[in-house]
């Protein structure tokens, strides 16, 4: 039993990788493939409802996304106080799919690795033991890196377009130490630069861990309630699904937070 | 825990979703939700408007009701005194009409009592003259005594 428990857990946490030797240039065709879609999902919906949208008489999905958007905007305006075209739509993006990514975890743990499987199987002859499929892509650091990383790059491409290349270089090696003269200046700015690094790489490490930690531990326990005799699973499976219902949305939406509080910070000048 | 090209395609797609919902659904929805709550303003302000419209109008139509009921009072009070007026002008008219066919009555009476006494005169003296012609008959000639005939009858 131990070992077929081991087993089954080392099975579901293993991706479905593109190639059997890894390495960086393969692919997690499961997780990938997941958000592609989940985020095709996303864009279509409301891009359907948007090119639908009528000013009188909403139904019941304009109004569901409207509710969303207005939950979106209100944050925006309250945090970010610059202009912006850009940061809406990122935080709306952000908070829909990081929310369907960790929604996957509602699925039963077994249900698409079973059904990939049984396709894997029957219709390509492969060894079922050697099909994977993790369906949770907030649950792969890969995913929450490729996010939060873009986040990244953006807080940069904000700090510059707010206060332009130099501007931003100098104040990676002026702030947060200020010195009255040049001498103390030229002195600080190692420290200064070293600090600065330190809290830009921070963002987005934190984010992504903090996505990436959540979704994993979720998805373990998930395992975990599975190896559970089959008539008490209930009994843990039901409370840790309603208390991941808050978990999903509350990551999702603190990864909307954080991305515009850094955004904004990235565009007032120190 | 490994990193490989998954993150690159992950990056790759989020940059493509955000320029999709800021080309295709952040501007439509945000635009649509906005001139709603123009419309839903405006809405406000014309119900608040049409309130205080109505408010106006019945303010007027109370004055006016009021107006029209002096009026109304006013009219009746004068047609009251006129209608007591023509009453008491009618009144008038009938006493002094009552009172012209009374003396008419009266002057009728009277000219026929002056009628009846001349006649009465006339027979009284035509009377008093046959008899003393009777009386007189051989004395008295009738032509030499027309005149004192004539002074008894006008005495008469």
């Amino acid at each position: 039993m131990a070992s077929n428990a081991t087993d089954y857990i080392k099975h579901h946490l293993t991706f479905w990788n593109s190639s059997h030797e890894g390495g960086f240039s393969s692919l997690h065709v499961d997780s990938f493939s997941v958000s592609l879609i989940l985020g095709f999902l996303f864009a279509g919906v409301f891009a359907y409802v948007a090119r639908n949208a009528k000013l009188e008489n909403p139904g019941k999905l304009q109004l569901f996304v409207e509710s969303i958007v207005e939950m979106v905007d209100t944050q925006v305006k309250e945090i970010f106080h610059a202009k912006s075209k850009v940061i809406a739509p990122l935080a709306l993006t952000i908070f829909c799919w990081v929310f369907l990514m960790n929604a996957m975890d509602m699925l039963p743990v077994d249900l698409i690795p079973m059904a990939a499987q049984w396709i894997g199987f029957t219709f390509f002859g492969a060894d079922p033991h050697h099909v994977y499929f993790r369906v949770v892509p907030s649950a792969d650091v890969n995913v929450t890196f490729g996010l939060s990383i873009s986040v990244l790059i953006c807080i940069i491409g904000f700090s510059i377009s707010a206060k332009g290349l130099g501007g931003w270089i100098k104040e990676l090696f002026t702030a947060p130490f200020h010195a009255s003269g040049p001498v103390g200046t030229i002195l600080l700015a190692p420290a200064n630069f070293a600090l600065q690094m330190v809290e830009l790489l921070a963002k987005p490490i934190s984010l992504s861990l903090r996505l990436f930690g959540n979704m994993y531990s979720g998805e373990l326990i998930f395992i975990l309630i599975a190896l559970l005799p089959w008539g008490a699973q209930w009994l843990l499976g039901a409370p840790w699904a309603i208390f991941h219902i808050l978990v999903i949305t509350l990551q999702a939406f603190v990864f909307m937070m954080l991305t515009i509080v850094y955004l904004s910070l990235a565009v007032e000048k120190h | 825990m490994e990193f490989n090209v998954t993150l690159l395609g992950q990056a790759i797609t989020f940059a493509i979703l955000v320029w999709f919902t800021m080309k295709f659904v952040w501007p439509p929805l945000t635009n649509m939700m906005e001139e709603r709550a123009e419309r839903i303003a405006d809405g406000l302000a014309a119900a608040e408007r049409g309130k205080q419209d109505l408010e106006a109008a019945e303010k007027r139509v109370a004055d006016e009701l009021r107006q029209a009921k002096q009026q109304a009072t006013e009219l009746i009070l004068a047609a009251e005194k006129r209608a007591n007026q023509i009453v008491e002008e009618a009144k008038d008219a009938a006493r002094t009409e009552g009172a012209k066919l009374v003396t008419e009555a009266k002057s009728q009476i009277d000219q026929e009592v002056l009628r009846a006494k001349e006649a009465l005169r006339e027979q009284v003296a035509g009377l008093a003259v046959a008899g003393a012609e009777k009386i007189l008959r051989k004395e008295i000639d009738a032509a030499k005594h027309a005149d004192l005939l004539a002074s008894i009858k006008a005495e008469f």
